[in-house]
């Protein structure tokens, strides 16, 4: 590419700092993850609506299109975004004007933040850090804060009480979700995402969903948990308690909220593929009889495959939330706190015996 | 006793394979695929019966003369009052109305006025889609009504005549 660049654009280029050059380059390779992203954050929504919509036995959205063509009414969250762009943001007089209004803030950034660490392919991360896993559970972590200081800030019954369920569960699942993690740990012995990814090279047989199954379970169960979706939505509530936290928010700042929860949904979807269904490697890696054929290149580490994995948690996200009923409010903490934690206690027990005993994917 | 245990045991198998959660998935999971029931309103319609209770009409004899005799039995039984009736004298010696309302944001298209109606004069059509622009408008006096009744004859007469023999 470098050679068919006019001559005149690469002496602008060098004839900045070399300091300025990084900070050009890494704010490019930002732009490039977060416009797909929210691009999919908004396509989420319009599949979650067609996909209910067809396991409810209905058509879902297929009206807005764009220039005169329906085209299954793909334009419906581009007039979403424009109808709630152009929405007032009502403060309520009692509220406290700057929590108000940097919660939504607090909710976004770390949802948008954490993709900083996810390797997309090989090498194919903003940031390859080798404390990769911390950082991820710490900035999903953070997120809840958004949510705590929304509720406080509304100064609206409904608000806080949504703002204490979702503190309480998000609180009581992150403890599973980390010792899910520290399965998976254990295993790849390192907290570098890419590093946890090439550990499972090999095929579909060496990803860890195998041997640390039931952790994979609790983790996915545990994000749904994380992120407030159906069945754990209890923070939405809208037969008891409105909506929950955002009740109070209108406009841009709900909208916000509203990206925060479906980047949310994408991130734990990929970092479950990442963890247990080896990111971007093949699933017929290991499918040697392919060689020579013209199948060979479905062996090939590529995105696609890490997108495909990420996709169909996704999906699952949507699937659950059109299939299951709402937990009540003390099953769902016996749930996080009586079940999914013993689990993981004595899964990684388990997998432990397992590494000193070598048996399974450990005997070397 | 041993009833019990084994109960306890296929329980906890039970929940711990999530067998009941994988079943309520595969039901959600047939229902993505199959054909779907929605009706595209503008361009497609359900079915609509005979007896469906739309805008009001007021209908004439074939001859032309109007077929209400102001009874107001269709004032007097309306349960939201919309209906106001006023009443004289014609030169040939037959009662007639001068004024017929019929209010449409009281109405509640419940058919009671034409259940009542001895002349089968007052009607209930099945239009269904309409509006009103402006305030007042949403009071059909008797010449709309007449209207109405003169443009829809057919339609209210071929109703009245699939529906005759449930009366």
């Amino acid at each position: 590419m470098i050679e068919y660049t006019p001559d005149f654009l690469i002496n602008f280029w060098n004839w900045f700092p070399v300091d300025a050059q990084t900070v050009a380059i890494i704010l490019g390779k930002i732009v490039l993850i977060l416009l797909p992203l929210i691009l999919s954050v908004a396509y989420v929504t319009y599949a979650e609506r067609k996909v209910i919509g067809a396991m409810q036995v209905r058509i879902g959205p297929n009206r807005v299109g764009f220039f005169g063509f329906r085209l299954w009414g793909l334009g419906q969250p581009i007039a979403d975004t424009v109808k709630l762009m152009f929405k007032e943001v009502i403060i309520p007089t009692q509220a406290n004007k700057y929590l108000f209004l940097i919660a939504p803030i607090l909710s976004i950034g770390p949802a948008l933040a954490a993709w900083a660490v996810i390797p997309f392919d090989r090498g194919m991360a903003l940031a390859n850090v080798d404390a990769g896993l911390l950082y991820v559970l710490a900035l999903t972590s953070i997120a809840v804060y958004g949510v705590i200081i929304a509720g406080w800030a509304s100064n609206s019954k409904y608000a806080i009480l949504s703002a204490l369920r979702s503190g309480a569960q998000i609180v009581a699942y992150e403890i599973a979700m980390g010792f899910a993690l520290v399965g998976v740990l254990m295993a790849s012995g390192s907290l570098n995402l890419s590093a946890i990814v090439e550990g499972q090279a090999g095929g579909m047989s060496s990803w860890y969903f195998i041997p640390l199954f039931p952790l994979f379970l609790v983790y996915f169960i545990s994000g749904v948990a994380e992120t407030n979706r159906a069945p754990f939505d209890v923070a939405e509530g809208e037969s008891e308690i409105v909506a929950g936290f955002h009740v109070e928010y209108s406009g841009m700042a709900f909208a916000l909220f509203f990206l925060a929860e479906y980047a949310n949904i994408i991130l734990i979807s990929a970092l479950t593929a990442l963890m247990f269904l080896g990111g971007w490697l093949s699933p017929f890696e290991g499918f040697t009889f392919l060689e020579g054929t013209m199948f060979e290149f479905l062996r090939e580490t590529s995105l696609i495959w890490f997108l495909g994995k990420t996709s169909f948690f996704i999906f699952c996200f949507l699937w659950f939330r059109a299939t299951f009923p709402r937990y009540r409010y003390d099953q769902i903490m016996r749930l996080g706190w009586k079940v999914f934690i013993p689990i993981t206690i004595i899964w990684i027990f388990v997998e432990a015996v397992m590494m000193l005993a070598k048996v399974g994917p450990w005997a070397v | 006793m041993g009833g019990v245990m084994m109960n306890k045991i296929a329980h906890f198998i039970k929940s711990f394979t999530l067998w009941e959660l994988l079943k309520g998935l595969s039901v959600t999971g047939r229902y993505l695929f199959k054909t779907k029931v929605t009706i595209q309103y503008p361009e497609e319609k359900t079915p609509m019966s005979p007896r469906f209770r739309g805008l009001h009409a007021l209908r004439r004899y074939a001859n032309g003369e109007e077929r209400c005799i102001a009874c107001k039995l269709c004032e007097a039984v309306c349960p939201a009052l919309a209906i106001t009736i006023d009443s004289e004298e014609r030169e040939d010696g037959t009662r007639r109305t001068t004024r017929y309302d019929i209010d449409l944001f009281k109405c509640i298209y419940c058919g009671f006025c034409e259940e009542a109606c001895p002349v089968d004069s007052i009607v209930e059509t099945h239009i269904f889609e309409y509006h009103f622009e402006e305030h007042g408008s949403q009071v059909m006096t008797k010449e709309m009504l007449l209207e109405m009744g003169d443009k829809y004859e057919k339609e209210i007469a071929a109703n009245r005549e699939a529906d005759a023999k449930y009366r």
